[in-house]
């Protein structure tokens, strides 16, 4: 009995994996070779021809995705890494507050949450209403379908994924060895890139597994705050199930993009020589 | 007035009324067909003919009798409704004893066909004997596929009588075989007076470079078309693919020059209000609610044409009460029974009669309510002029052949 309790422990979950993970992808793996409409049905043809049209045709929309996704990480990284570094070194007694506060949109819809910056952006809206009667902005200049309104909409989005990842990382720096460094009269610059940074890495290697691959997937920011030059690779899959019915295209699309996410994370992984790296966020 | 007893602004809330009415399967395709969708792939079931012989009818009908019963399913906000009652319904239950189960169960064309889809391919009761479905091609697949009951005209007199003619014998249902219309709507243009001067009547206005950035375009590929079939003087329903390849270069035009905004689903009537576009295309309800509501927004049919759409209501070949659905689908045709309908719903009905019982229950009416009922017969919205009507084209029937063609002529303009 002691034997198997380790395998009844992982049971439901991987379970759970089991049927709505593997099943899933091994049925959209089949529907990606075959052919046919929804009427007439589909038939397993083994056809490649689907991936070759969907790279073919809808390129743009993945290169496209693919610089949303690391634009906005980028942002993301810049924002959260001074914020949880203030929590977790500056926070005090109140740093659950603060976390707490990171949290707060969350508990709001995220397509709500989207559809406020509409309200708030609208070209003639409380906030570019006011510049522009005051003449600080052009009366034709918008926010709104832009490509800066859908990153900044993906940072908004995915902003806590960042900054919880790297608070955990840096509330486990032992301070022992930053004043270890300040012994050995490291300057605090010194401090912060030879100790500090280095042991926080772990943290942002989760920030960025945790937010690049959501935003370059994400529909929502395109669909709500883009305009026709900001469709990403997401809405397009969207259409192909849901409008076009075309379920093979849209398999195709779907396993291509999360092929290319899984090789752009382990190329990731192998740049920065942090093949363990998800070991050492996880500890 | 108060917006909680505004029916119009209810339904706003309650229903993105337009999200898709024209698609096809859809989450049908998600829900049902997606986990079949397996190694095997998904078989096809188009064995249903479109027109049925007379014997069909006969066919039918033969052996049934009236129930005493009847469940309704419609969209939300959809019937006149005074607390928890509907009033043409309790009309409608005395006259004829049937009582009647009243269900808004409709969200959307594609999820309702995904529901009920399963249980009519295998012959089941849906629980359902009448409902209420867009033109759209779920309707034309469950046509097709002969999920329903082809209707018995003998027992619809009142429809014969009042029906206004644009809405009898549509191109989807010649002869009005399957479906008679519960309410019809109309796209055409909206703009905002407060940045466009003066009056505007052409579709051409969608491509004026005056407007750089600020036309609403619709994410509607079959909606979408339309508009620029209209600018070419091509009538969508005999468009042919070389008209679909001109069209769609009519629209990358526009698109290119930086006119388009966005290619909206139901989310323009927000920005238009905001003003982050000034002239889009839209649908007539949408614009009603607004106007009602005291915006100050113009809308109008272009002179090249517009479409017309329509929510028919339906019998389930399964309905274990079909005759007593026929008779409520006569029962609503009474030109008494339409004008209470048209007083709720506000969007355009099919019997033209109740303009003017209309304004004589407003002649009777008192304050708001008269306001809102004269607001109603006089509203080119409600009751849309001659001169509009002869410009109103309908959307064009698309074989499962043409779909894919058709998408991706025009795909590629909302999916840049």
């Amino acid at each position: 009995m002691k034997r198997l309790t380790p395998y009844l422990l992982v049971l439901p979950g991987g379970l759970w994996l089991l049927a709505f993970l593997v099943v899933p992808i091994i049925f959209m793996a089949s529907v990606s070779t075959q052919e046919g409409d929804v009427v007439n049905g589909f038939v397993q043809t083994f056809n490649v021809g689907n991936y070759v049209q969907a790279i073919g045709d809808f390129h743009t929309q993945f290169l496209r995705s693919a610089g949303y996704g690391l634009a906005g990480t980028a942002i993301a990284i810049l924002l959260a890494y001074p914020m949880a570094y203030w929590i977790a070194f500056k926070g005090g007694a109140r740093k659950s507050t603060y976390l707490l506060l990171v949290l707060l949109p969350f508990f709001v819809s995220f397509v709500l949450r989207t559809v406020s910056w509409k309200f708030m952006l609208a070209d003639d809206g409380i906030l570019l209403g006011p510049l522009k009667a005051i003449g600080l902005l052009p009366e034709d200049f918008h926010v709104l379908q832009t490509t800066a309104a859908v990153i900044g909409g993906l940072v908004y989005n995915y902003l806590a994924f960042m900054v919880l990842p790297i608070y955990v990382a840096l509330e486990r720096v032992d301070h022992r060895l930053v004043e270890a460094a300040r012994d050995l009269y490291a300057s605090r610059l010194g401090t912060f890139t030879k100790v500090v940074l280095p042991l926080s890495l772990p943290g942002v290697f989760a920030g960025v597994l945790m937010t690049f691959v959501p935003m370059t997937a994400d529909y929502v920011n395109a669909a709500v705050l883009g305009g026709p030059e900001n469709t990403m690779i997401g809405n397009v899959i969207q259409t192909q199930y849901l409008v076009g019915n075309d379920y093979p295209v849209g398999a195709a699309l779907s396993l291509t993009l999360m092929a290319a996410t899984l090789i752009g994370v382990f190329a990731y992984a192998r740049a920065l020589g942090t093949e363990n790296v998800l070991a050492a966020a996880a500890r | 007035m108060d917006l909680r007893s505004n029916p119009a602004f209810l339904r706003g809330l309650t229903q993105s009324r337009k999200v898709s009415r024209r698609d096809a399967f859809r989450i049908a395709g998600m829900s049902v067909a997606g986990l079949a969708l397996a190694a095997c792939g998904v078989q096809g079931r188009g064995t249903g003919t479109a027109t049925p012989s007379p014997d069909a009818v006969a066919a039918y009908w033969a052996g049934k009798k009236r129930n005493g019963t009847l469940r309704f399913a419609n969209w939300p906000l959809y019937i006149d409704k005074e607390g928890s009652k509907y009033p043409s319904l309790e009309l409608f239950e005395k006259e004829m004893g049937i009582s009647v189960t009243y269900q808004e169960a409709i969200q959307e064309n594609a999820t309702w066909f995904g529901k009920i889809q399963p249980q009519l391919a295998a012959g089941h009761d849906i629980g359902f004997d009448l409902m209420v479905m867009s033109n759209s091609i779920q309707l034309n697949r469950a046509i097709q596929l002969g999920y329903l009951a082809p209707l018995d005209h003998s027992k619809l007199p009142n429809f014969a009588s009042n029906a206004a003619a644009k809405v009898k014998n549509p191109i989807w249902d010649l002869g009005n075989t399957y479906t008679v219309p519960w309410t019809v709507g109309v796209t055409g243009i909206a703009y905002n007076p407060k940045y466009i001067d003066g009056e505007i009547t052409s579709v051409h206005e969608l491509w004026n470079s005056k407007y750089k950035g600020k036309v609403g375009m619709m994410q509607d590929t079959q909606e979408l078309a339309n508009f620029a079939f209209f600018a070419l003087g091509i009538d969508p329903d005999k468009s042919t693919q070389a008209d679909w390849e001109r069209a769609a270069a009519k629209l990358k035009e526009q698109r290119e020059a930086g006119l388009v905004r966005k290619y909206y689903e139901n989310d323009y009537v927000d920005a238009l209000v905001r003003g982050d576009i000034w002239i889009t295309m839209a649908w007539s309800g949408d614009i009603f609610q607004q106007v009602a509501e005291g915006q100050d927004l113009k809308f109008y049919v272009p002179d090249e044409g517009g479409t017309i759409w329509t929510d028919n209501m339906c019998i389930p070949n399964t309905a274990a009460n079909p005759v007593d659905a026929l008779a409520l689908m006569d029962f609503v045709y009474k030109p008494e029974i339409a004008t209470m309908l048209v007083e709720y719903i506000n969007y355009i009905t099919p019997v033209p009669l109740t303009k003017d019982l209309v304004l004589a229950n407003a002649a009777k009416a008192k304050g708001e309510d008269k306001k809102s009922l004269e607001l109603i017969a006089n509203s080119p919205l409600i009751y849309p002029s001659e001169a509009d009507q002869s410009r109103l084209r309908v959307f064009k029937t698309l074989t499962i052949a043409e779909e894919k063609p058709f998408e991706s002529a025009f795909q590629p303009i909302v999916q840049g």
